[in-house]
């Protein structure tokens, strides 16, 4: 009992101290990076640290979040983000309703709104919403009090994945400022790769990325202040010359389907990450993917399960992420 | 019998007539009487006064392009509702789209529009009748009974014609009734799954783009097809620079071929869509600053030779939506104006040349059938807007006469408003601003 005490103790400290000497995180909804600052990101970033650290301990739970609702609504398939999402709210004590589309109303014609509008009727602090469409959290956010966290939205964005990415790598390099940092794979249909390029080039790296045209998204060949400013280079050996961070996306099987690549084969022929393509990136390079893999078409298992795979880690810093992200948006309610 | 009306020392600008003088303009028994220099025989208690200093009077608007969506989709917009709106906005000429339900590709429901549009309208409403058989695009509608039963021309609207073919003979068989072919230039193939103009912004936004390629590659396919045929081909709502290009060679080499752009592919850009606005959703897209620039200059040389609205009313529940299930259109009838007075506010074009194109040039392709429109020549029907170019007004979509009340233009503050529109002599529209004086002899 004293041991959960202590506990409770300095994760009240660890909060205390965070929200004096923190005055800058005044958001309400976490949806995209696109607007972070360098400082709020880093806010996130030493949050996951204290949050490592609470799971770390052999009762990896603190009251921060008791008596607070979270619901998860997926629209799309996802075991990791889901399960993440989930064990981050319950290791704050938060009470937690898991809801799918099929058990949701959608099926039933409700609108979105309506459905977000329910939740908060039934008392939602937070909603954790996946959507297939891009900015579907957007346009709930717009008629809901709730804090709202995008767990993903169509290609649009995955801001969680992008932090603890951003987590994962400052955990091997010392600073992501200056990093050359290699993007290989769907780009176009990838949230992914959009947060991702957001919170890096915010925190100063440098992204290139590699695909094949047809993968590639519009425009991004043109500098202006709509997109962040990336590298194109389609050819792999060159696009891993000199990186530090190798992200792989995983490639949908219907991207074949509908005309975008002649075949599987071939892109794993010019695409895939191989050891022998890695050689071309620094030594100390690590490999990041958002999963789940495709072993052996983006990939090769070698690489995914090798000395400088950093997947797993990914997986175990996504929970400590997302516990900073609820206890800074439920911090930010309390004023 | 309504009172001859004097509408006093207004700009009147009437470009088919080439006049722009400060005037007096007196209608009576529904009729351009005359335009006098204070001179008029009568003496101010024979007619109501309408007092226009300041204001501009021109020929009221005709917008070739708009929808009604009466029948089948009432709870969008109505004949009745559609009118006010287009009388709030200047217009007392429109043309509604067939993509009705039933669409408009027989006699029965061409005769249904008119029938209540003279029962319940306010302005004159001109069906536009379908190409194919339920917009379908398999077989052709019966074009000949369409014409007898009053289209005034030929679209599957919001539909394009997939089938290269039955265009060709579309245009072919439109030949002997002299009335235009309408297409919505859009290859699907291309434009699957878009919601946007393709660029950095739909990569932004993670949303799916619709290239400029989409339209200008059926632009193109018409163009071919007037050629051949010499059928008379008008190509809805322009909005990309290619495709003025390819119209203005076109023009050149003599293909019969007319055009038009709407208010919002002159004034606003695809930047009007992050945040997800589902008001900012339209078919085809907000383009880009350079799009809006050919656009402006198409209109200026005459390779663009309409305006019109494309009005599109959705509910705000339709609107309510994801982005990517949220249906696509503006509701534009009654910012038109407003919005369009902006590129003469920024010196772009002229009043001259807007007013053109929202009266004389689409009276042009709809002919005289319906007696002369766009012109306020003596004698003919007392169809006048009167419009305030300078007056600033915020727009409060709760006020519109519209059921559509999306437009991304809510809240936004537009300079120049429309103060009344005279239908057939009648005042159909008037701001609240406005009062008619002379009535204090009636008693």
């Amino acid at each position: 009992m004293g041991g959960v005490r202590q506990k409770d103790k300095l994760a009240r400290e660890v909060k205390s101290g965070m929200l004096e000497t923190t005055p800058i995180w005044c958001r309400h909804h976490i949806l995209d990076l696109d607007d972070f600052t360098p400082a709020e990101i880093e806010l996130v970033l030493e949050t996951t640290d204290a949050m490592k650290e609470v799971l770390s301990r052999s009762i990896k739970k603190v009251p921060t979040l008791r008596g607070k609702t979270v619901i998860t609504l997926f629209n799309e398939s996802s075991t990791r983000t889901r399960s993440s999402f989930e064990l981050a709210a319950k290791n704050l004590s938060a009470d937690v309703i898991n809801l799918s589309a099929q058990a949701s109303s959608a099926v039933k014609g409700e609108s979105l709104v309506d459905t977000l509008r329910t939740f908060e009727a039934l008392g939602a602090d937070i909603v954790v919403m996946r959507h297939s469409h891009s900015g579907a959290p957007y346009i709930a956010a717009r008629h809901m009090q709730a804090n709202m966290i995008n767990a993903g939205d169509g290609w649009h964005a995955h801001p969680t994945q992008a932090l603890l990415d951003l987590y994962t790598i400052r955990e091997h390099k010392i600073s992501i400022k200056g990093l050359k940092v290699t993007i290989i794979g769907d780009i176009k249909h990838s949230r992914v790769a959009r947060s991702n390029i957001w919170g890096l080039t915010a925190m100063g790296a440098e992204v290139s990325v590699c695909c094949p045209f047809t993968l590639l998204p519009a425009g991004l060949d043109i500098v202006g202040h709509h997109f962040p400013r990336v590298h194109i280079e389609p050819e792999i050996e060159l696009a891993l010359r000199g990186a530090d961070v190798v992200m792989t996306l995983r490639l949908q099987h219907e991207r074949q389907q509908s005309g975008l690549l002649p075949s599987i084969r071939e892109y794993v022929k010019l695409y895939q990450l191989t050891e022998a393509r890695l050689a071309q990136a620094k030594a100390d390079a690590i490999v990041l993917h958002p999963g789940p893999v495709n072993e052996d078409i983006e990939i090769s298992l070698a690489v995914a399960q090798g000395p400088k795979s950093v997947i797993n880690e990914q997986i175990t810093n996504g929970v400590a992420v997302r516990m900073a992200l609820l206890y800074l948006l439920a911090g930010g309610n309390r004023r | 019998m309504i009172r001859p009306l004097l509408i006093k020392g207004g700009r009147i600008i009437s470009p088919i007539q080439g006049v722009d003088e400060t005037n007096d303009l007196i209608i009576s028994d529904g009729k351009i009487l005359e335009l006098s220099n204070g001179q008029a025989g009568l003496s101010s208690s024979d007619y109501d006064v309408l007092n226009a200093e300041g204001l501009i009077v021109c020929p009221g608007f005709i917008d070739f392009h708009c929808h009604l969506r009466e029948p089948g989709f009432e709870e969008k917009e109505t004949i009745s509702s559609g009118n006010q709106a287009a009388a709030r906005g200047g217009f007392t000429t429109i043309c509604c789209m067939p993509n009705t339900s039933p669409p408009l590709d027989n006699r029965a429901a061409i005769d249904y529009i008119k029938k209540v549009a003279a029962t319940e309208g306010v302005i004159r409403t001109l069906p536009i009748g379908c190409i194919s058989r339920g917009r379908e695009g398999k077989e052709l509608a019966e074009m000949g009974e369409l014409v007898q039963a009053g289209a005034i021309a030929f679209s599957d609207d919001g539909q394009p014609l997939r089938n290269s073919r039955l265009m060709r003979q579309a245009m072919e068989y439109s030949l002997a009734f002299s009335l235009p072919i309408i297409d919505h230039c859009e290859d699907t193939t291309l434009s699957e799954d878009g919601l946007m103009n393709e660029g950095i912004i739909a990569t932004r936004l993670g949303l799916c783009g619709i290239p400029a390629a989409a339209e200008e590659s059926i632009v193109a396919r018409d163009l071919a097809l007037a050629h051949l045929t010499g059928a008379q081909l008008h190509i809805a709502h322009i909005t990309t620079e290619g495709s003025v290009e390819l119209i203005r060679r076109a023009k050149e080499k003599g293909v019969r071929v007319t055009t038009e752009v709407t208010p919002h592919h002159l004034t606003l850009t695809e930047e009007k869509v992050i945040g997800y606005d589902t008001n900012a959703k339209v078919n085809p897209p907000l383009r880009t600053r350079r799009d809006i620039i050919a656009l402006v200059q198409g209109l200026k040389e005459g390779v663009i030779d309409i305006i019109a609205t494309d009005h599109a009313p959705h509910t705000e529940n339709d609107k309510l939506s994801e982005f990517a299930t949220a249906p696509f259109g503006i509701s534009g009838l009654e910012t038109a104006l407003g919005s369009l007075m902006s590129l003469v506010h920024a010196g772009e074009l002229t009043l001259a040349i807007l007013i053109a194109k929202l009266t004389s040039e689409p009276a042009k392709i709809i002919g005289n059938k319906y007696g002369k429109l766009g012109t306020l020549g003596v004698d003919t029907s007392a169809e006048v807007t009167i419009f305030d170019p300078n007056k600033e007004w915020i727009v409060d979509t709760s006020d519109f006469a519209s059921k559509g009340k999306n437009t991304p233009l809510n809240g936004k503050k537009l300079k120049g408003k429309v103060m009344a529109t005279i239908y057939q002599g009648k005042l159909v529209y008037k701001d609240s601003s406005i009062t008619l004086k002379g009535e204090q002899r009636k008693a």
